[in-house]
C-alpha cells in the first residue's frame, strides 16, 4: 500500500465524492420539487377516501348498532351511579363511618338518609335503588319499598306543630309570599294552566342568607313542583321536609334577628315557640319502620356500593362478594359461576374436539374429490345452515328424548332394555351431540380450504421416499393441515363458548352454558351489570384464547375460505 | 419370479399397456429395457403417455396389463414406498414444514438409520448439490433452482439404485435449467444411478441423456442415442419432433441401390434416402434439416438434383443465419446457415436453387 500513496489518495478522494453525493439525506424531492412523501400523500389522499366513503355505510351501522352497545354494556358491569346520586348526603357521610366497627351509623346519617330517601321517594327513584341493593344483600328490596310512605311522614311532626302554632303555615300561598321574589309572585298572580308554561320559581333576595336550609329544600321542593309534578307551585302546599328544615334553620343559626320582609312576624315567633317543639330522633324513626335500618350488614352494604364505581358485579361473576375485608368468596352454596365457566369451557373444548374428529375425515375426502363430486359434498355439508337454527335444534329433541327416534330404534333392536333408555337429552350429552353438529360446518370449511392447498404430490414423494401411507400422512400431510385445524378450533370454540340457543333447548340444567345465565339476568331477573360483568368475562377468555392462537400459530396462518 | 429376460436389463416393461377409464389405453403395449446406469429420457408431447409411464414404474399408477420388472422382479404388486426407487417431481414437493435437512432427513429416518450416520449422509449429499450452507432453511426461503437442488438431493439422499425425474427443469429459467442439466448428467454419471428422465424439452432430452424414448400416442416412436434420434429419425413423428426439420410430399418413382427417386406434389424429382418406403408407387414424405440444405453451387456434387426457390424472408439470429424459402409450392422452407464471415446473406427476392447430398435426404412415412 505505501508503494503508492499518489494513487490511494486519488482513489479515497473519488470514493469521498460519492460519499458524499450518497449521504444527502433530505427529503426526496418529486419533479416538481416538492417533497415526495407530501405529493405520494396527496396522490393517494382521494383513494384513500374514496375506500373510506365506500365502507363508510357499513363502519357506521356496526359503530351503532353493535360496538356502542357493547361498549354501553361493557361500561354497565362496573357501573354503579345509583346508589351515590340516590342517596348523595347519606353516601358522602357514610365515608367517614367505620364499617368495620360494631357501630350503626350515628344521627347525622340518620338524617341525612331521611332527606335522601324523601326526595327518592317523591321522584319514586327509592324502589329501583332498593332493587339495585338487593343483588347484593337480600332483603333491601323489600326495605326500601316499605320504608317508602313512612319516612314521607317523618317530618309531619315538624309539620304539625308549625301548623298547631299559626294557621299561616298551612297554606302554599303563605310560604310563597315570603319565599318567592315579588317579581315572580306578580307574574304568578293572574297565571292559570291555561296561560301555558308556569313562570318559574325565583326565591326572594336574601332569602338564601336568613333561612339556609329551608331554602336549599324549598328550591327543591319548588323545582320537582313544577317540573316534575305539574302542579301550581302558588297554591300547592309544601312537602313536611320543608317544615324540619325550617325548625333547623329557627333553632339554629340563622340571619332572622335583621330580616324585615314578609313574613318575618310569623318567623321570629316561629323561632321563639321552635325551640320547645317535640324533635324527631331519625335514628329511632327508622328502626320503628324496620328494625333492619339497624342492622350492621344493611349499612355495610350502603357503604361498600357508595363509589360510583364498582367491581362487586365481577366479584359476584366469579362467586365472590363484597365485605368489610375487601372480596372474599360467597358460601359454598351459593357458588354457581365458577361451575357455569368451567362447564362451558370444558363443554366447548369436548365440542371443538368432536368436531375436529369427525370433521378432518370429511375435508380430507372433500379435497381429494374431483371438483364437482366435491362440490356436491359441500353443498350437504352446507345444507344445515339452510334451516333455521331453531329447527335443527328442535330436530335435535325428537330425536334425542327418551322416547325418541334414536332410544325407540335402539330399543327395537334390543340393545337398550325399554326400561333402561339413554338419557340424551336435558343434559350434558344432549348439549354435546348437538352443538357439534351445529357446528360441524365450521370446521369443515376452513379445513377443506386448507387441505385444498396440499398437493397431492406431498404424499406422493414421501411414499417414493419410503414412508408407509401412515407415516406419509402424520408426518407430511397432517402438519400441514395443523393451520385449518387451527382454523376451525378457534371458530368452533369461539361460536360454542357464546352458544344461547341449543344449550337451552336441549341442555335441561346440567347442559346450560355461561350464556344462558347471562340471558337469564338480562331478560328475567334483569340484573344487568352482572349479566354484562358475565359477559366481558366470557369476551376477555375469547381474546385472550385469540391471543394466545395467535401467539403459538400465528393468526395469519389461517385460511377460512 | 421367474426371469425369462436378459440378466443384464436392470428396468424391464413389457407389454405393457394402461386405460383410466376402459375405452381408450394411454400406453399402448409398452416395451422398453434399461441398462444399469443408464440415463434414459422419455420424451413427447403433453398427453403421450410418458408420465404415465413413469407413475407405473414409481407405483403410484398400476398398469393394466403386462409387466414391469426391476431388476428381473416383477414390481406390479409391491407398494411405491418398498420399490426404493428415488424420485424427484416438477414442482420440488419438498415438504414445506421441514427445513432442508429434515426433508432430506426424513427417507432415513423412515429407514430407521441412526443419528449420526443420518447427519453424515444429509451433509454428504447437500456437498454433491453444494447446498450445505442451506440445511437450516425452509424450502419457502429457497429460490426455485435451489428449491430443486434439495429435490434432487433428497432423491439421492437414501442412496437409490434408480432415479426417476418428472420435468424437473419445467419451472425454472432457461439459463438455471442448462446450469442444472448439466449438474444433473454429472452426478447421474458419478454416481452410476439408472435415470428415467421425463421430459418435453428436446433439448433437455438430447443434451442429457444416454438413450431417448420419443413418445406419442401412447407408443415409444423411436428409442435411440440422441444423435442418431436427430440424424436418423425412423418416422415423420420423430423427424418433426426432434429439432426443426423441412418436409416435402411425393410420390416415389423408384429405389434403385439405396436411393429413392421420389416425384413431388409440385412436379419436381428429387433424390432421397429410403427408409420408411419400399417400393414405387408409394406416397412419401421426405424431410431434409435445414441446415443440411445448400444453395452454393460450387459446393454441390456434380448433377445433384436441384430445386428452384426463392428467397422469401432473411432472419439475422446471431449465431446462425434463417432464410425462409418457396420451394416446390411451399412457403416454409427454411435453411439455416452458420455466420461465418463468408458466408452469403440471401436478400428476400432472389431466385435461387438448392440442393442436398441423397443421404441426408430420407424418405419417411406420409
Amino acid at each position: 500500500m505505501s508503494d503508492a500513496p499518489t494513487a490511494q489518495t486519488a482513489s479515497s478522494s473519488a470514493a469521498e465524492a460519492r460519499i458524499a453525493d450518497a449521504a444527502y439525506t433530505g427529503p426526496m424531492l418529486a419533479a416538481d420539487g416538492t417533497p415526495l412523501k407530501k405529493s405520494l400523500n396527496r396522490a393517494l389522499r382521494l383513494q384513500k377516501m374514496r375506500a373510506l366513503a365506500l365502507i363508510a355505510p357499513l363502519l357506521i351501522f356496526v359503530l351503532v348498532t353493535f360496538i356502542a352497545p357493547i361498549a354501553d354494556m361493557l361500561f354497565r358491569s362496573v357501573e354503579n351511579e345509583i346508589v351515590s346520586e340516590t342517596l348523595p348526603r347519606t353516601t358522602t357521610l357514610l365515608a367517614n363511618w367505620d364499617a368495620k366497627g360494631t357501630e350503626i351509623p350515628d344521627e347525622a346519617v340518620f338524617e341525612a338518609l331521611y332527606d335522601d330517601m324523601f326526595y327518592a321517594i317523591e321522584a319514586k327513584e327509592h324502589t329501583k335503588l332498593g332493587g339495585r341493593l338487593n343483588y347484593e344483600l337480600t332483603g333491601m328490596a323489600s326495605l326500601f319499598r316499605k320504608s317508602g310512605r313512612k319516612v314521607e311522614d317523618m317530618g309531619e311532626v315538624y309539620q304539625d306543630q308549625f301548623e298547631g302554632l299559626d294557621a299561616f303555615w298551612k297554606t302554599g300561598e303563605n310560604w310563597n309570599s315570603f319565599m318567592g321574589s315579588d317579581e315572580w309572585l306578580a307574574s304568578m298572580a293572574g297565571w292559570t294552566k291555561a296561560d301555558g308554561r308556569q313562570p318559574k320559581f325565583k326565591l326572594r333576595e336574601g332569602m338564601a342568607d336568613v333561612l339556609p336550609a329551608t331554602t336549599a329544600t324549598y328550591l327543591k321542593y319548588a323545582a320537582f313542583t313544577q317540573n316534575e309534578d305539574q302542579k301550581n307551585l302558588y297554591t300547592t302546599d309544601p312537602w313536611a321536609i320543608v317544615y324540619s328544615s325550617l325548625h333547623k334553620d329557627l333553632t339554629g343559626e340563622n340571619a332572622l334577628a335583621d330580616y324585615a320582609g314578609p313574613a318575618a312576624e310569623q318567623l321570629k315567633a316561629g323561632a321563639a315557640a321552635a325551640t320547645s317543639f317535640e324533635t324527631v330522633n331519625f335514628s329511632e324513626a327508622f328502626l320503628d319502620i324496620d328494625k333492619k335500618w339497624h342492622d350492621l350488614d344493611v349499612w355495610t352494604t350502603i357503604k361498600a356500593y357508595s363509589p360510583k364505581l364498582t367491581s362487586g358485579y365481577f366479584l359476584n361473576a366469579i362467586d365472590m362478594q363484597k365485605s368489610v375485608d375487601g372480596a372474599e368468596m360467597r358460601p359454598e352454596n351459593q357458588q354457581i359461576y365458577g361451575i357455569l365457566f368451567y362447564r362451558t369451557m370444558k363443554m366447548s373444548v369436548i365440542i371443538t374436539l368432536s368436531c375436529i374428529m369427525l370433521g378432518y375425515p370429511v375435508a380430507w375426502i372433500l379435497a381429494n374429490l374431483p371438483a364437482r363430486q366435491a362440490n356436491l359434498l359441500l353443498i350437504l355439508v352446507l345444507l344445515p345452515f339452510w334451516t333455521s337454527l331453531l329447527v335443527r335444534t328442535s330436530a335435535w329433541k325428537v330425536l334425542l328424548q327418551d322416547q325418541g327416534v334414536i332410544n325407540d330404534t335402539l330399543v327395537w333392536l334390543g340393545i337398550v332394555a325399554t326400561d333402561d333408555r339413554l338419557a340424551l337429552i336435558n343434559n350434558q350429552t344432549g348439549t354435546i351431540i348437538a352443538m357439534t353438529h351445529i357446528l360441524l360446518p365450521f370446521m369443515i370449511l376452513p379445513l377443506y380450504s386448507v387441505m385444498q392447498t396440499i398437493q397431492p404430490t406431498y404424499l406422493r414423494a414421501a411414499k417414493s421416499l419410503g414412508a408407509t401411507n401412515w407415516t406419509a400422512f402424520w408426518r407430511v400431510y397432517f402438519p400441514q393441515s395443523v393451520p385449518g385445524i387451527g382454523a376451525g378450533s378457534i371458530l368452533v370454540f369461539i361460536l360454542a363458548i357464546g352458544y344461547y340457543i341449543t344449550p337451552a333447548i336441549v341442555g335441561g340444567t346440567e347442559g346450560t352454558f355461561i350464556s344462558n345465565r347471562i340471558a337469564y339476568h338480562i331478560s328475567s331477573s334483569l340484573n344487568w351489570g352482572l349479566g354484562a360483568a358475565l359477559g366481558a368475562i366470557l369476551l376477555a377468555a375469547v381474546m385472550l384464547l385469540y391471543y394466545a392462537y395467535d401467539k403459538i400459530v400465528g393468526i395469519d396462518n389461517v385460511k377460512l375460505g | 419370479m421367474a426371469d425369462t429376460k436378459s440378466t443384464d436389463a436392470f428396468v424391464e416393461f413389457e407389454r405393457v399397456q394402461k386405460s383410466y377409464d376402459g375405452e381408450n389405453l394411454v400406453v399402448k403395449d409398452l416395451n422398453l429395457s434399461m441398462p444399469k446406469g443408464e440415463f434414459l429420457t422419455m420424451l413427447g408431447p403433453s398427453g403421450s403417455g410418458k408420465t404415465t409411464c413413469l407413475m407405473m414404474l414409481a407405483g403410484f399408477e398400476t398398469a393394466t396389463h403386462g409387466d414391469i420388472r426391476l431388476s428381473g422382479t416383477s414390481i406390479n404388486n409391491i407398494p411405491p414406498h418398498k420399490r426404493g426407487i428415488g424420485m424427484v417431481f416438477q414442482n420440488y414437493a419438498l415438504f414445506p414444514h421441514m427445513t432442508v435437512a429434515e426433508n432430506l432427513s426424513f427417507p432415513l429416518e423412515v429407514r430407521k438409520i441412526g443419528k449420526s450416520e443420518r447427519e453424515e449422509k444429509i451433509m454428504r449429499t447437500l456437498g454433491m448439490v453444494q447446498m450445505e450452507d442451506f440445511a437450516g432453511r425452509r424450502p419457502a426461503q429457497l429460490s426455485g433452482g435451489q428449491q430443486q437442488r434439495i429435490a434432487l438431493a433428497r432423491a439421492l439422499v437414501f442412496e437409490p439404485e434408480l432415479v426417476l425425474m418428472d420435468e424437473p427443469l419445467g419451472a425454472l429459467d432457461k439459463q438455471l435449467r442448462e446450469t442444472l442439466q448439466f449438474e444433473i448428467t454429472r452426478l447421474a454419471h458419478d454416481l452410476g444411478i439408472t435415470v428415467v428422465y421425463v421430459t418435453h424439452d428436446q433439448t433437455e432430452a438430447l443434451t442429457m441423456s444416454d438413450r431417448v424414448a420419443v413418445f406419442d400416442d401412447g407408443r415409444i416412436q423411436q428409442l435411440a442415442p440422441p444423435d442418431q434420434l436427430y440424424e436418423s429419425p425412423e418416422n415423420s413423428f420423430v423427424a418433426q419432433f426432434i429439432g426443426e426439420n423441412n418436409t416435402l410430399d411425393g410420390v416415389v418413382k423408384e429405389i434403385k441401390g439405396g436411393v429413392a427417386m421420389v416425384q413431388l406434389d409440385s412436379g419436381e424429382l428429387i433424390q432421397a434416402k429410403p427408409i420408411n418406403v419400399t417400393k414405387a408407387g408409394e406416397r412419401t414424405r421426405v424431410s431434409i434439416r435445414p441446415e443440411r440444405v445448400e444453395f452454393d453451387k460450387s459446393r454441390m456434387q456434380d448433377g445433384a438434383f436441384t430445386l428452384k426457390a426463392e428467397v422469401l424472408e432473411f432472419i439475422y439470429m446471431g449465431d446462425i443465419f434463417r432464410t425462409r424459402l418457396r420451394v416446390a409450392g411451399r412457403d416454409d422452407f427454411i435453411v439455416k446457415t452458420r455466420n461465418a464471415p463468408d458466408q452469403i446473406r440471401l436478400t428476400p427476392g432472389t431466385q435461387i436453387e438448392i440442393g442436398w447430398l441423397p443421404e441426408d435426404c430420407r424418405a419417411l412415412d406420409a
